[in-house]
């Protein structure tokens, strides 16, 4: 399969498991070196490095999942991802560079479908067994302004 | 008489309980008193945090924020001075800068292209004389009497607060010690580094925010994070500072750290009796940030302030009232410029913790909304705020709400508030 096919499943599943569940599979999409990290579009052109989310590793997405599904105390609520096309910027056989826009709708309790965030994906994948695993993933928003929390991840 | 004070006469009419124990839920859905508050408060006697020193580094540098809604610029001219001035022009009030932070050699109305120097003077005026002898200015215009109106300023440590109102007391006197202490200890001599900035949009009234950073009496009932993993600490010391006036406060406590390398809490991972364990603990991982044991340092400055240390996540917060029911709040993680990699690394780690996804934090982004939308329909009943008596007095226990009832004894004094005889 060629870049733009396995990264498209991939992307596929990984926002299935964070919209519809189990949200426990979203770190499997990534290496255990994995870095992950969700910011703006400021903070990233102006090369700040603190995430909204931090992490470079998959032990601390995994601890993402179990404090918001054990530890922290918020309205229930659920995403709707929608996906563009990825741009593939950079493949071989082993691996691909990637951008993917991303806009995600959010319901809180029984309230409207609002819109919560737009932005891209910057993304390092490895090939492996024939899937596609993220590396590397930064979650640019285009906004600098998060409404309320963000508890379930981008 | 200044403009300021006609809101103040409306708001006697208004009657506040004489007991800091009661507050009025009023107070968080009027739009009267929104407007009076900024009146009163944001464009009272009282001092605003603007941003830090270190984000003006060089001459030209500036940064357009706010004081309540009014919109204010702060820069630094080649005198090597910081400045703040109303974000406004003097024509017809277009904003002079709209960029967050930004460079400039000075600035330029888009609208009519009036020009202004970094220290906020009008320097320009396009076709100030006409055009062949026609239109442009009358001859009595005079640009010096017509510049925006300049703020008092203070730096505390590296943070810039200022002030529209000329009888604003001295910073020192304002904060006072033991506040600019507690400032000293994290700031003192240190040079801070942005590490990034977000801002968290909060469904609520400002005070709700307020109240929430003061009330050391929630932090470890709603925030399950450090109790679900097991990570509390050992043999915590702490308390509660309240300033004299009551607006300020600072809530700390401290771990002994004997007793923490003892129970090996770097080595393994900690099993809880929830049974729950992090599966990556080095989050938790901890410098001495300033070479004493204190690792939770929470301070507010009246009226919308906060300085945090949270372990090693040193943030700054503005919380910034937009509406009656909602309120920005914008963060900026801070670093120093001799952390060394390590340390840069356990600050990214520690992100976690605080902000709009903070495992320690993520809860107060909501609960304001909580408040705001229980209230609806309750506009004459009260929240009652009697933990640790009816005083506003520093305490060592953190089961109080002493730092609630001191916010609230300045603010209805500032606001004019008619006092509930007494019975
Ligand atoms: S409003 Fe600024 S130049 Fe006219
Ligand atoms: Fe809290």
């Amino acid at each position: 399969m060629d870049a733009l096919n396995l990264i498209s499943r991939s992307q596929g599943f990984y926002v299935r498991a964070i919209d519809d569940g189990p949200i426990e599979e979203w770190p499997e999409f990534f290496t255990d070196d994995a870095f992950y990290k969700v910011t703006t579009a400021d903070n990233h052109s102006r090369g700040l490095p603190a995430g909204v989310i931090w992490a470079n590793n998959k032990a601390m997405l995994k601890d993402r999942v179990s404090a918001l599904k054990d530890a922290n105390i918020y309205e229930p609520h659920a995403y709707r991802h929608m996906l563009g096309q990825p741009a593939i910027l950079e493949e071989d056989r082993t691996g691909a560079t990637s951008e993917t826009s991303f806009l995600v709708l959010r319901v809180t309790g029984n309230g409207p479908t609002d819109v919560f965030a737009s932005g891209r994906y910057l993304d390092e994948y490895v090939f492996i067994d024939g899937k596609a695993l993220l590396k590397k993933r930064i979650v640019v928003c285009d906004s600098s302004r998060i409404d309320t929390l963000l508890v379930l991840p981008l | 008489m200044s403009e300021g004070n006609r809101p103040a006469t409306a708001m006697a009419e208004r009657t506040w309980p004489r007991s800091l124990t009661e507050v009025p839920y009023w107070v968080f859905q009027d739009e009267e008193v929104y407007k009076a508050e900024q009146e009163n408060i944001f464009h009272g006697p009282f001092w605003s945090y603007l941003c830090l020193e270190a984000e003006l580094a060089e001459p030209g540098d500036f940064c357009a924020t706010f004081i309540g809604e009014q919109p204010v610029l702060v820069t630094r001219d080649h005198d090597g001075e910081i400045y703040a001035f109303e974000n406004r022009c003097a024509h017809r009030g277009a904003l002079i800068a709209m960029e967050h932070y930004g460079h400039a050699k000075d600035f330029t109305c888009v609208y009519h292209a009036w020009t202004y120097n970094l220290q906020g003077d009008l320097t320009g005026v396009a076709f100030e004389e006409g055009i062949n002898g026609k239109g442009g200015m009358g001859k009595d215009f005079c640009k010096a009497a017509h510049s925006p109106r300049r703020l008092r300023l203070a730096n505390v440590h590296g943070l810039i607060f200022g002030s529209l109102n000329n009888d604003v007391p001295q910073i020192e006197e304002y904060l006072g010690q033991e506040i600019l202490d507690r400032i000293e200890r994290l700031l003192g001599d240190r040079k801070p580094v942005v590490l990034g900035r977000f801002t968290q949009t909060l469904p609520n009234n400002w005070k709700l925010y307020m109240e929430n950073v003061k009330d050391s009496y929630h932090a470890s009932i709603l925030h399950l994070f450090f109790t679900t993993f097991g990570l509390n600490k050992l043999n915590q010391k702490g308390g509660i500072i309240v300033s004299e006036n009551g607006g300020h406060h600072v809530s700390w406590s401290a771990i002994n750290r004997e007793a923490e390398a003892a129970s090996h809490y770097k080595d393994q991972k900690i099993r809880s009796d929830s049974g729950y364990q992090l599966e990556d603990p080095s989050l938790v991982d901890s410098f001495s940030e300033v070479g004493d044991d204190i690792t939770l340092q929470i301070l507010s400055v009246y009226p919308g302030f906060v300085l945090q240390q949270i372990q090693n996540s040193i943030a700054v917060r503005q919380v910034l009232p937009t509406e009656v029911g909602s309120t920005n709040l914008n963060w900026t993680y801070l670093g120093f410029e001799d952390d060394s990699e390590e340390q840069q690394l356990i600050r990214m780690k520690q992100s976690n913790l605080v902000g709009p996804a903070g495992y320690v934090s993520m809860e107060d982004g909501a609960i304001g909304g909580f408040v705001q939308r229980g209230i609806a329909g309750a506009s004459n009943e009260f929240a009652t705020v009697q933990m640790g008596g009816d005083q506003a007095l520093s305490s060592e226990s953190r089961v109080t709400e002493a730092s609630i009832r001191g916010f609230w004894k300045v603010y209805r004094a500032a606001m004019g508030f008619s006092i509930e005889e007494e019975a």
